[in-house]
């Protein structure tokens, strides 16, 4: 027998009892050919293509889960940035595009389908703000479509303009949802310095720079890397990374063997495992108890920045060793709403959005499935979205902010979005005013940190 | 000779007579050669692992899957199937 027992047992425990899976297979498309001067041909031909290459995408999923014994929790795709597609009509609305996404995720049985994107951190071109004017309709009228705004990069600065224009579509979007809780804003995110081939949503779309398809694997594993944690009450903070390192490395060696497999039978390259520690509302399944097991009461007490940093790099150094090829946000992520410990901890009073921002330095995603009062103002909205493109500009990392002004709730309320999105409380925000900062308008220059050459 | 294909099947649950034979049975009825058995108690779990060769077989991976898992519950155990190349890449660099 070339395993011994205790390794085979390990990997069927990691499934059985610490909810390991994978957390998607996303399927990244390339649109680009689908230009056309009127709207309805680029409707059909994004939806044939589409179809055509993501038709066997769930089957395939499937069978790699019965194969494995590793569960597939979702089945993705990933579009070039609507904006560079539709641009080319004369049209007005776009939002016609984002049916046809929803229409082709809904045939294909997948569960999110991203890239009702632009890219705007320089400057937004006619058809950008076209499409950035067509998101709340968009998000608010289908079920499925996810969309993103790339606003900084730390090369280009922060287009204030942009951010300003985006805290309007997020209210926007929020009025139109408000039957449900302003769900649409749950499927649209912010960015610095987006990543390319990012497998998870809402923030998914198909990079400038890639190809004509790929197949890029998501894992996860919160509740694995506690279990390990549990087992050392008391070690010191070398044997701690270090442990957590190792369980890194296993958890994305089972999404380097799944991209590969999927790659080969879908006949489409393998792009990146990204080895975000993503958490899901059910218990044991959660990256705030990692930091409680690690020795903190509650998420958000001092030493929390810390312990995630430590945290989101061992899980880096483990899982780089793992993968042919890393890439998306690769580091933990902290969504509120969708981590049974952080919804806990808001509710104690542990864990703030000033502390939630701290930790947002040290770990890859950002401000993520944050909901705030429903009167929560478009200027203080553009103002905390500001914050977060700052940091990743100066830091040469990737931040977003996917923020939820819920209408109609005030602090001490809850909503309840289902499923995979969870259920937040509704979280206070500083109540100063920030207008005159967040109406200056214009571009935060680019920092010296651009200048690498 | 074709290039192997070995798959994992680990029982797990409360040791019992007729568990290997119970096994063995569907294996042989898909004509699924054992490569190797081994026994273990971990924390009062018992636990049977049979590394096996589909290589030879008219089945895949997934024609077993049904027909363990009603053998499974006949048992009073759990069956679960998995290829190996899990395992190899988990546990090997």
């Amino acid at each position: 027998m070339p395993y011994t027992p205790q390794e085979i047992l390990e990997t069927i425990r990691m499934i059985e009892n610490y909810h390991f899976d994978i957390r998607t297979v996303t399927m990244g498309i390339n649109l680009l050919d689908c230009a056309a001067p009127d709207l309805i041909t680029v409707s059909q031909k994004i939806y044939t293509k589409i179809m055509k290459l993501a038709s066997k995408l769930v089957e395939t999923a499937h069978s790699m889960e019965k194969n494995y014994g590793v569960p597939i929790i979702n089945k993705r795709v990933a579009v070039t940035p609507i904006s560079l597609v539709a641009q080319s009509s004369e049209a007005d609305d776009y939002s016609v595009l984002a049916q046809t996404l929803d229409k082709a995720a809904a045939e294909l049985g997948i569960d999110f389908i991203g890239g009702y994107s632009a890219l705007v951190h320089k400057g937004a071109t006619p058809g950008e703000t076209k499409l950035i004017d067509s998101i709340p309709t968009a998000l608010a009228t289908t079920q499925k479509v996810c969309s993103s705004v790339n606003l900084a990069t730390t090369k280009a600065g922060i287009n204030m303009d942009a951010v300003y224009q985006m805290a309007k579509v997020v209210k926007k979007a929020a009025e139109l949802s408000a039957d449900r809780q302003g769900i649409a804003c749950a499927k649209l995110v912010v960015f610095a310095n987006a990543p390319e081939d990012n497998p998870f949503m809402a923030g998914a779309f198909h990079g400038g720079g890639e190809g004509e398809a790929v197949i890029n694997i998501g894992i996860s594993g919160p509740g694995v890397v506690k279990a390990a944690i549990d087992r050392l009450p008391d070690c010191d903070f070398r044997t701690l990374a270090e442990e957590i390192k190792r369980v890194a490395f296993k958890i994305t060696r089972v999404g380097e063997l799944v991209g590969r497999k999927v790659s080969e039978h879908l006949n489409v390259p393998f792009g990146i495992v990204d080895l975000s520690l993503a958490p899901t509302p059910t218990v044991g399944d959660s990256v705030a108890n990692i930091l409680e097991a690690m020795g903190l009461e509650r998420c958000g007490a001092p030493g929390t920045t810390a312990a995630l940093a430590l945290l989101n790099d061992a899980v880096k150094k483990g899982g780089a060793m793992a993968s042919s090829s890393i890439g998306g946000l690769s580091g933990a992520f902290i969504p509120v709403s969708e981590d049974a410990g952080m919804i806990e901890a808001v509710k104690v009073g542990a864990l703030s959005i000033e502390k939630l921002e701290a930790m947002t330095s040290v770990c890859s995603v950002g401000l993520d499935m944050i909901a705030v009062p429903g009167d929560t103002t478009a200027e203080t909205i553009a103002a905390i979205i500001a914050d977060e493109m700052a940091i990743g500009m100066i830091n040469n990392k990737t931040t977003a902010v996917r923020i939820i002004p819920v209408p109609g709730k005030i602090i001490g309320d809850q909503v309840d979005f289902g499923g995979l999105l969870g259920s937040a409380p509704i979280m206070p925000v500083r109540a100063f005013n920030s207008e005159g900062f967040v109406r200056r308008g214009g571009r935060i220059p680019a920092p010296l940190q651009a200048l690498t050459n | 000779m074709a290039a192997k294909e070995h798959v994992v099947i680990t029982v797990m649950g409360q040791d019992r007579i007729g568990i290997v034979a119970g096994v063995s049975k569907i294996l042989a009825d898909y004509k699924i050669n054992i490569i190797d058995i081994s026994q273990t108690i971990l924390q009062d779990i018992f636990a049977m692992i049979l590394l096996v060769d589909i290589s030879q077989s008219q089945s895949n991976l997934t024609d077993l899957e049904d027909p363990l898992k009603t053998a499974g519950e006949a048992l009073g155990v759990k069956i679960v199937i998995q290829h190996e190349d899990i395992f190899r890449y988990m546990h090997r660099i």
